[in-house]
């Protein structure tokens, strides 16, 4: 080189300049623009950096972090995970090829990878397990990690980061995921040691699935992955050992199951509410035999399908601000409400003052925090929902059909009055009009009622939890508590991997379709068959639905252009076909069901079609709005 | 609608049946209660980034600390934390259960209603001239404080005590001008025999923390009397 820059220069100082010796000639001179040039510290990044480029692996090696990674997810039994490659994670990509048991499904955006990770794990009871790079690939995890976390899904979240010498300095693609992940996960880690992956990642998934299940994220620098290791992989006893403060209540106290017992001979008018608890725990023959044995009915929240065979004579129906009325009207009018592994969101309760105002509550939760959080309540019991129903169930006494028969008899024609009514659906389909709700309906009963229903979230989620017809534990999935658009796509690709003798349904509105199609591709790539169902009403339905009642019709934002589907589904290589009528609802699924591999459907529904009834927010139960002519009505 | 039958754990006769003129009593949210000062001791393992994670969860679950005061304990593996806050009984209940489900976290107890030393210790550099050093010499030693450091303008004065024994000598010192104070934040020990860290059950190393196991259920399952029946 020559010029201006003069003659080979070099960016470090000599020895002499250092030690202070006469300054050489200015015009020679040569400047380290090395910070604390000389240290070890110095070295170790200049070393980072020349590494980041350059570092494939030798043909014959020896066992490095990247391996001890692979061993440790077979070891936890994981078939299946979903991942993005990037720069730093590119040592696990390096030696993937080596493990064929573990499948690696590229899916086309991180958040994608999280949703199916997440949807196996609902449908599987199994930890998900999804991974990304450094940076971007890290921050999009994050929507599906917190998705994952307000609905209790166990999930490992892996993510590479920057070589550790780099951590801190703000190195292409570094992002403080650690910093990021932290209050929105049950559990995190920052590894920089490939002599602690066995145990971090043993640790992961026992905190993972463990009590209340949650995602764990495990942050891993390039350099671990890289680095050289003989390290042996922990037993379960070791696992346990090292985490003493991680011991979830798993019984119930025998104190207060007498207590519960007792409410429950008292009571005249019982209700049990069934949650996702119930499903964590593999609880639903064990509350089956309490209620057949009290006589008590069940109602359920949106998670807590499935807790019970919706065709059950005691089984009453989903709760809520868009539940069936006859099930708020029970648990408004309840002397004593049982809630098993729920935690009375605001979805649940609407306005806590007015909230079942006669019942006194028994509430069974594994998460002791849970408890009094919402609601206050009369007999508390932590413990996992399996074991505390197990231990309940013998201690109460038997009651005949015959001694409930006025308050059943009540629930029954509350039941009638309710289902029968005009807002059972919206009917419109009756007037030629293609409904959603229909649409819903026949998806169920085409399927049998036997296959894996995944909603977006919305309107289309409302419908699906309320029209379907669930007869078994985890056939259905759904973003309850962070409601996240564009959920149903991708999780139904992991629901599909999970449970693959189901056939597995994705539904969703257009909204939330057109966040993550392009996972459309990832289905045709891995050929997983999911069935989509898109319905299409050129809107935001419940953003429409809420603008309308609540915010007098002031419709901003609420309409949404979409692409021609049939189109797009031809461009990505997926069968589709598209019903205008109720007449071509029937035909349009069974082609659908007919593909094998992924397939889709476009539902072109009403426009103004709102779900009801629906519970206005900071309303209570029993403020239900059943129909909606206009505030001046 | 009286809530007398309620009390007794009685369902009122009819009250599903109620006559709908009568509006039943609300039901009780949880946290009603006055506000006070809590202080909460918190045995966590010594790892990076437990101080973020208490701290984060603080900000993140919406309650506000007043003082945080963190060290290790006589075992390496295991720090202390005191935390003061303010809150009403239920809330503050509610952010121990909350820091218990942090997995570094062994023990959390509420010491507020027990019998505690309470210390924080203060140090506060004084303007001091010639005429008043030896006034402020006086309530030094009155406040069992202990000057630190001497200038020929100021003195640094160490003082120790309680939360309100640390406030009343900074104002009655105030009059000669604070330079500047800075205070530890309190930590608490229980008095007597009994030890909140044994209790964690970490005293012995390796010894399974089976005591903080049945804390929290205690916590949940009538250790505190507002949890059971307050409508």
């Amino acid at each position: 080189m020559s010029g201006m820059f003069g003659q080979g220069r070099d960016h470090r100082l000599t020895t002499t300049e250092r030690t202070g010796a006469p300054a050489p000639d200015p015009a020679t001179t040569r400047h380290s623009h090395v910070p604390g040039d000389g240290s070890a510290g110095a070295a170790a990044v200049e070393r980072a950096r020349r590494e980041m480029l350059n570092d494939a692996r030798p043909r014959r090696r020896t066992r490095i972090g990247a391996d001890v990674l692979c061993e440790a997810l077979l070891r936890q039994g994981v078939d299946v995970f979903f991942s993005y490659p990037g720069g730093v994670i590119l040592p696990l990509y390096d030696v993937l090829g080596d493990y064929p048991e573990l499948r690696h499904v590229l899916v086309r955006h991180e958040q994608g990878g999280a949703h199916a990770a997440d949807g196996y794990a609902r449908v599987t009871g199994r930890v998900g397990v999804c991974m990304g790079t450094s940076g971007p690939g890290a921050t999009n995890l994050v929507t599906g990690i917190g998705t994952a976390l307000l609905d209790s899904v166990p999930m490992v979240a892996i993510t590479g980061n920057v070589p550790s010498a780099l951590l801190g300095k703000d190195a292409f693609q570094e992002i403080d995921i650690n910093g990021i992940t932290l209050p929105m996960t049950k559990h995190n880690y920052l590894l920089r040691d490939a002599d602690d992956l066995p145990r971090v990642v043993a640790e992961a998934f026992h905190i993972a699935r463990t009590g209340r299940p949650g995602p764990v994220h495990i942050d891993i620098t390039k350099d671990a992955l890289q680095q050289e290791t003989q390290v042996e992989h922990p037993t379960p006893e070791e696992v346990v050992a090292g985490l003493p403060g991680f011991r979830p209540n798993l019984d119930g106290h025998p104190r207060q199951l007498k207590l519960a017992a007792a409410e429950i001979a008292r009571a005249k008018r019982p209700m049990i509410l069934a949650g996702h608890g119930v499903l964590h725990a593999e609880a639903w023959d064990e509350l089956r035999e309490l209620a057949e044995k009290v006589q008590i009915p069940v109602a359920h929240t949106l998670l807590g399908i499935g807790a019970i065979d919706e065709t059950h004579p005691l089984s009453y129906g989903y709760m809520g601000m868009h539940g069936w009325k006859h099930v708020n009207r029970a648990i408004q009018s309840a002397d004593l409400l049982l809630a098993i592994g729920m935690r009375f969101d605001d979805r649940v309760t609407g306005n806590v003052r007015t909230y079942a105002p006669y019942a006194r509550i028994v509430h069974v939760d594994i998460d002791p925090a849970e408890i009094g959080k919402n609601v206050a309540v009369e007999v508390p019991i932590v413990g996992d929902a399996k074991r505390v129903l197990k231990a309940l169930t013998p201690l109460v006494s038997a009651v005949e059909p015959a001694a409930r028969r006025e308050y059943l008899d009540q629930l029954a024609e509350w039941r009638r009055e309710s289902e029968g009514s005009s807002w059972h659906g919206s009917g419109a389909w009756r007037d030629g009009l293609l409904s959603a709700d229909f649409v819903v309906q026949r998806i169920g009963e085409l399927s049998g009622h036997a296959g894996t229903y995944v909603a977006d979230v919305g309107q289309n989620q409302m419908w699906l939890a309320r029209y379907t017809g669930f007869r078994e534990p985890n056939q259905h999935v759904s973003s309850g508590g962070l409601g996240t658009m564009g959920f149903s796509v991708p999780a139904a690709m992991g629901a599909a991997l999970g449970r693959p003798d189901r056939e597995t349904w994705a539904i969703t509105g257009d909204g939330g379709f057109q966040m993550t199609f392009q996972e459309l591709m990832t289905l045709v790539q891995d050929r997983i068959p999911v069935k989509i169902a898109v319905f299409d009403n050129k809107k935001l339905g419940m953003i429409r639905q809420w603008q309308e009642i609540i915010y007098a019709g002031n419709y901003h934002s609420a309409t949404l252009l979409g692409p021609d589907y049939l189109k797009l589904a031809e461009a990505f290589g997926i069968p589709a076909w598209k019903a205008t009528t109720p007449g071509e609802v029937d035909d349009t699924i069974r082609a659908a069901q007919a593909v094998d591999g992924p397939a889709l459907i476009w539902f072109e529904i009403a426009e103004g079609q709102n779900v009801f009834p629906m519970m206005p927010a900071g309303k209570g139960l029993s403020d239900l709005i059943e129909k909606w002519d206009g505030p001046d009505e | 609608m009286s809530t007398e039958g309620a009390d007794d754990g009685r369902v009122p006769a009819g009250a599903h049946q109620a006559p709908a003129h009568t509006v039943p009593p609300p039901r009780a949210l949880p946290g009603s209660g006055d506000n006070r000062r809590h202080v909460l001791v918190a045995i966590v393992l010594n790892k990076p980034g437990v101080l973020n994670r208490v701290a984060s969860l603080m900000r993140a679950r919406n309650f506000n600390i007043d003082s945080l005061a963190v060290s290790h304990t006589d075992q390496p593996d295991i720090s202390r934390m005191t935390i003061t806050l303010h809150g009403d009984d239920v809330a503050v209940e509610q952010a121990a259960k909350q820091l218990y489900r942090l997995i570094d976290v062994l023990k959390v107890q509420d010491v507020t209603s027990e019998p505690t030393i309470e210390h924080e210790l203060a140090l506060v550099k004084l303007r001091a001239t010639d005429s008043n050093r030896g006034e402020i010499l006086r309530l030094v030693e009155l406040s069992k404080g202990r000057v630190v450091d001497v200038a020929p303008d100021a003195v640094v004065v160490e003082v120790t005590g309680s939360e309100a024994e640390v406030d009343t000598f900074a104002s009655l010192v105030r009059p000669y001008g604070i330079k500047e104070l800075v205070r530890t934040g309190a930590v608490v020990m229980a008095r007597g025999s009994q030890s909140i860290e044994e209790s964690s059950g970490r005293w012995r190393r390796g010894a399974p923390a089976r005591a903080s196991e049945r804390d929290t259920q205690d916590i949940v399952e009538g250790g505190n009397p507002l949890e059971a029946g307050n409508r």
